[in-house]
């Protein structure tokens, strides 16, 4: 979620240069890039206006730097969830669940605040790739400032490869991951600084500068992500116990590591 | 979920736009930051224009250049001067980024080059980076689509590099 209200700035939906479409969309205080690789139809085109609307819908919905959001007037006692509509109460169940599946390292309520955003940047992502695979656009990528849902293939036979940011050196790689049908979610300091919460101190995570985590879907493997990175150095064992989910991880002096799947 | 398959690749490898130059940055020991040295140029206003000229001369032996700001202002601050980075990949064709710093802080960036781009690459493909970082780019074939990080600001991406392949595939 934003870190302060933005305009919604669009820039002009493009016919990329292999004949599929890209946009890209400034929302929820980060940019949106949709990569579509499927021949561009009036449908795809309908289903691309429809996701970026998504998105803006989200950020008025979620945003806690939104005074009038639902989610801050349900974090102010002026709402209850029933009020807020099935999205509120769906995503903040997806916390309660993330909460759980992660003995707490996942909390939307650390620091004593109604903060779903861990959550809803990777739910929000989902939707709309699932906006765009309805109206037929099969082979897509959708990054929400970062964090990714891939959808079939880059070209046909050939797998999307998707470069993970080198957390202390700005501007470079640290790895590639390769795949199909896939979500990359990381999260790290490298932007924004430490900013995610360990739920039970309190205090920000600094023992890791990234975590990245692979998975099917966005909504969960970007909510494991921002849990296993509190986790600082409990997150490599934790995220080998996941069965569904690969990790790698780049402590804050540098070592790089991952799990056997990888 | 399909096999994922992870690559690693040299720290410096792929894509090394930018920077790696931020006073607070707590730059590991493996590898000297990927960027060559150009002076410092008054015709870097900021602009991200594909079509605007490099501001520097070209340079036919730069392949062994330092990657140190050689020719910059570094001061307790941070360096000063404008610094262009390796040339990426992308599967769109080329792309590369100049960065210009003052005291440490980004103040433009310029794209140098871009799929679209006319005959600059020979003057561009002479600035260096270190060889180790090339052979392992080689290797790796490290085009990629996309780029995961911690999620960066609506300012923030403007310097990153996923910025850098919306602008190439467009």
């Amino acid at each position: 979620m934003s870190e302060r209200v933005s305009e919604p700035v669009s820039e002009p939906v493009s016919e990329g240069r292999r004949g599929g479409v890209r946009h890209v969309e400034h929302v929820m205080g980060t940019v949106f890039s949709f990569d579509i690789r499927d021949p561009a139809t009036p449908a795809i085109g309908r289903a691309l206006k429809e996701a970026v609307a998504w998105l803006h819908h989200v950020d008025e919905v979620f945003s806690p730097y939104r005074p009038d959001s639902a989610i801050s007037r349900l974090g102010r006692g002026e709402l209850s969830v029933e009020r807020c509509g099935p999205e509120v109460a769906e995503v903040l169940g997806l916390c309660e669940a993330a909460e759980r599946a992660t003995d707490g390292w996942f909390s939307h309520t650390a620091g004593g605040r109604l903060d779903p955003s861990g959550m809803v940047k990777g739910w929000a992502v989902e939707r709309a790739s699932a906006i765009l695979y309805g109206a037929g656009a099969h082979n897509t990528c959708v990054n929400g400032g970062g964090d990714i849902q891939l959808r079939g293939e880059a070209a046909p036979g050939v797998p999307w490869r998707v470069g993970i940011a080198h957390p202390l050196l700005p501007g470079a790689l640290c790895a590639v991951v390769t795949g199909r049908d896939l979500a990359v979610a990381t999260s790290g300091t490298a932007e924004r600084g430490p900013h995610v919460l360990d739920p039970h101190t309190g205090e920000p995570a600094t023992a890791l500068a990234s975590l990245t985590l692979t998975g099917p879907g966005l909504t969960w493997t970007d909510a494991l992500a921002t849990a296993a990175f509190a986790m600082g150095p409990a997150a490599r064992a934790w995220t080998e116990a996941l069965e569904s989910h690969q990790a790698m991880g780049v402590t804050a002096t540098g070592d790089l590591w991952q799990t056997p799947g990888f | 979920m399909r096999k994922a398959a992870l690559t690693t690749v040299s720290t410096v490898a792929g894509v090394v736009l930018l920077l790696s130059l931020k006073p607070h940055t707590d730059t590991p020991t493996t590898a000297p930051p990927a960027v060559a040295a150009q002076p410092p140029s008054p015709s870097s206003a900021p602009s991200s224009s594909p079509s605007s000229s490099p501001s520097s001369s070209p340079s036919s032996s730069g392949a062994a250049a330092a990657p140190s700001p050689s020719t910059s202002h570094t001061t307790s601050a941070g360096p000063t001067g404008t610094y262009t980075g390796d040339t990426i990949n992308t599967r769109y064709g080329p792309v590369q980024l100049a960065v210009t710093l003052s005291k440490g802080k980004i103040t433009a960036v310029k794209a140098l080059q871009t799929p679209s781009g006319d005959g600059r690459s020979q003057q561009i493909a002479s600035y260096a980076v270190p060889q180790l970082t090339n052979e392992t780019l080689q290797a790796q074939n490290a085009q990629i689509d996309t780029v995961s990080g911690a999620t960066y600001t609506s300012d923030g991406y403007v310097q990153s590099l996923q910025s850098a392949l919306d602008q190439a595939g467009v």
